[in-house]
């Protein structure tokens, strides 16, 4: 049985159909008259042999083509890309099954920050009585290692509304080179979750053993085909509308391995796509369908995500600001353009602008996070403990978004009212308004532990003081004690012996 | 069979269980006999009613107590046990009567004038109950005519006033004042509480104490007693 995810019953939608259509038109037109430039010449030559107007651009330093996608070429996509996308796992109980005709919501992790932030609780002592003391948080940012990610992926692991793990922290250490980042990310993440995993690709040349480490997990080819434990995320559209040499390659090569992955693009509203809704909607749409579609004609059938990571321009420094309200509407929208294609949809909520956890990353996170998943997307791509945009992870706000996230979950559930349910409560009314107290509260043990009653905020502190950084860290300190299932040793030898690159640190069964 | 009665009826407290058809933490004493059955049981097997206070309800809610602390139980818990030992006291309260055994006290509580609200002074009332006074409840909107009527005839150690609302708060000093008028005060401890009083306005208006809930009266109550 795959996680369940939350099945949202009546998705906030912000477009009207008659707007959805537009959107769509414009995005056609946008690929059919303007097109796309392209820097990489095996796309080109696809998209060439397909039947797009495809004319090499004179002038360029750099080889580059330009492409414009006739709509028969995206509408037969649309049709070819399955509607159902599954995401597999080390515990098959952890897959995850999405339809793009279906707004069941799971929560992902991700994405990859280059910052990892500790955090300390130093004392205090007040000036105007040395008798008082405080501990505060400090946090303290330093460059993420792979054992940052193993820690992350097993906290995640534990964290019960995390329903996959997109690596959450670029490995930096000083054995780690461009040719054994991919292989030990990976398994750095498959060793410490028997959730998804899902990565971006660093280096091309290491596609094989990662998808060949995954085999061995799976226990073969055809296993894998069937539980894919692991996908990829592309960026291969940088906006505006330019196919990138590089993560194009990658993203076709992806495909060709019928592998599940994510084809998203992130322009910025503001700088690389118009400021207006409109603009980034139309713009957004066009990059994805134009990627969408190369998958397809590389091969038919490959399971894809329509992915959008679209954000508004902060108007102080032109950077990223995903904690604008903008962003969220954006994700929003582009929830609702998936459903319009029957796709299911990689969205973004929870990144906050602000560097450290505090009360304007939960204000921001929370915000989006509420918003977003009510609209319905599918892969939600919700950054638990990302802060300062996708920069900064810090695990103890993981546990804190844990925490927004399980509130999420029960505000979702279905109200349950039938007339049955009526008649049980019209009868208690009858009952206790006959009693001398007229209070109900006999009638709340029979439901107080049945999950029916939502939980109190679990880092709650005593009396007038806020004690959630430190309550959160308890707790943070006791999911790092829990043990996690990792790879069994046999297949941990198997994984060393036939793939190269991989850090004999990580090998938890050292001495054989 | 003694034994085996007093363990069943703390078994009871513990679980909340008032009678047969109560439920309990779990489904494990279902259907079967709850605290009030048990007690009737039990005083029919002239089991004494001391050794059903001491050896059963008491140890019992101190169980109950301790879950509470440990956050394993909650106040609907909490209350449900208190109820479940208020319903065997009274169906003691004669044979104590009888053999001359001294309860914890008198405790007369009431929401004062103009004030409707009463669920935390019903709170307040169950656990109490439970803990072991004898609690005299008069109600919502008592004026201090009243309050003084029941002091008179009823001599409580104890009078427990409440007020949720800044505009019935007053009431509460009109009645200390009322008592003293009526040579009554020195007889009754008077503890204030609801949202909208505090300790300072205890302090203010003269009386005993300020409880913050039924918890903190029960721990008032228990250092009166000690003193």
């Amino acid at each position: 049985m795959p996680r369940e995810g939350i099945l949202i019953e009546k998705p906030l939608e912000r477009l009207s159909c008659e707007q959805v259509q537009q959107i769509h038109d414009a995005s056609i037109e946008i690929l059919n008259n303007l097109g796309l430039l392209c820097f990489n010449k095996n796309a080109a030559k696809i998209y060439q042999g397909s039947g797009a107007a495809v004319s090499k651009v004179s002038g360029s330093n750099i080889p580059c083509w330009h492409i414009k996608i006739p709509e028969k070429l995206v509408t037969a996509a649309l049709d070819s890309a399955p509607c159902t996308v599954t995401l597999g796992a080390r515990n098959p109980d952890n897959a995850l099954v999405m339809r793009g005709d279906e707004p069941r919501v799971y929560f992902i992790t991700g994405s990859e920050t280059n910052t990892w932030l500790d955090v300390d609780f130093p004392t205090y002592v007040s000036k105007a009585d040395p008798k008082k003391e405080i501990k505060i948080p400090e946090f303290k940012p330093r460059r993420g290692t792979v054992a940052d990610l193993c820690d992350s992926a097993h906290v995640c692991e534990h964290l019960e509304t995390v329903d996959g793990y997109i690596r959450t922290v670029n490995i930096q250490d000083k054995d780690i080179n461009e040719d054994n980042k991919d292989v030990n990310k990976y398994f750095a993440c498959l060793n410490n979750t028997t959730k998804h995993v899902m990565s971006g690709l660093t280096n091309l040349k290491q596609l094989d053993d990662v998808v060949k480490m995954a085999e061995i997990i799976a226990g073969g080819r055809d296993n894998l085909k069937n539980n894919p434990l692991i996908s990829f995320i592309t960026c291969l559209v940088k906006s505006p509308l330019q196919f990138v040499d590089d993560t194009t390659e990658t993203f076709m090569e992806v495909c060709k391995r019928g592998l599940p992955i994510v084809v998203s693009s992130s322009p910025q509203a503001g700088t690389s796509a118009p400021i207006k809704e409109a603009g980034i909607l139309a713009q957004i749409n066009a990059e994805v369908l134009a990627g969408i579609t190369l998958g397809q004609l590389v091969n038919k059938g490959t399971p894809v995500l329509y992915g959008t990571v679209p954000v508004r321009a902060r108007m102080d420094t032109l950077g990223d600001s995903y904690g604008s309200v903008e962003t969220s509407q954006y994700n929003i929208d582009c929830a609702q353009m998936a459903r319009f294609y029957s796709l299911p949809n990689y969205s973004t909520s929870g990144v906050c602008d602000v560097k450290i956890p505090g009360q304007q990353s939960s204000i921001e996170r929370l915000f989006s996070d509420i918003l977003v998943t009510l609209s319905g997307p599918q892969f939600l791509h919700c950054a638990f403990g990302l802060l300062d945009c996708n920069s900064v992870f810090c695990l103890l706000q993981a546990v804190l978004d844990n925490a927004h996230f399980k509130m999420i979950k029960f505000f979702l559930k279905s109200p349950g009212i039938n007339e049955q349910e009526l008649e049980t409560v019209k009868k208690q009314i009858r009952d206790v308004v006959a009693t001398p107290q007229k209070m109900f509260i006999n009638y709340i043990r029979p439901v107080m532990r049945t999950g029916e009653i939502s939980p109190p905020y679990p880092f709650e502190g005593e009396g007038d003081s806020d004690s959630v950084f430190a309550l959160a860290n308890g707790h943070l300190q006791e999911l790092l004690a829990k043990p996690v299932e990792h790879i069994d040793r046999a297949t941990t030898a198997k994984i060393y012996r036939e793939i190269p690159g991989l850090l004999p640190r990580l090998n938890v069964y050292k001495g054989g | 069979m003694t034994e085996d009665l007093l363990v069943k009826i703390k078994e009871n407290v513990i679980q909340g269980r008032k009678t047969k058809d109560d439920m309990g933490i779990d489904e494990s004493l279902s259907g079967t006999p709850g605290v009030l059955e048990l007690t009737e049981s039990a005083i029919s097997d002239s089991v004494s009613p001391d050794s059903i206070i001491i050896e059963a309800l008491t140890p019992g809610m101190e169980i109950v107590g301790e879950k509470y602390s440990k956050k394993e139980y909650f106040i609907p818990d909490m209350l449900a046990s208190a109820d479940a030992v208020g319903a065997a006291m009274d169906v003691l309260k004669p044979l104590l009567e009888k053999s001359n055994v001294e309860t914890k006290g008198k405790f007369v509580i009431a929401t004062v004038k103009g004030d409707i609200h009463d669920i935390g002074k019903n709170i307040v009332a169950i656990l109490l109950k439970g803990a072991g006074y004898q609690v005299i409840d008069i109600g919502t909107d008592a004026s201090e005519d009243k309050i003084v009527d029941v002091i008179r005839q009823e001599n409580p150690e104890y009078l427990g006033l409440s007020a949720l609302l800044t505009t019935t708060m007053k009431e509460m000093d009109t009645i200390i004042k009322a008592l003293k008028e009526n040579k009554l005060r020195d007889k009754v401890k008077v503890l204030i509480g609801g949202a909208a009083v505090s300790d300072e306005y205890a302090r203010e208006i003269g009386a005993d104490a300020f409880c913050a809930d039924g918890f903190e009266a029960i721990k008032v109550l228990e250092k009166c007693q000690a003193a």
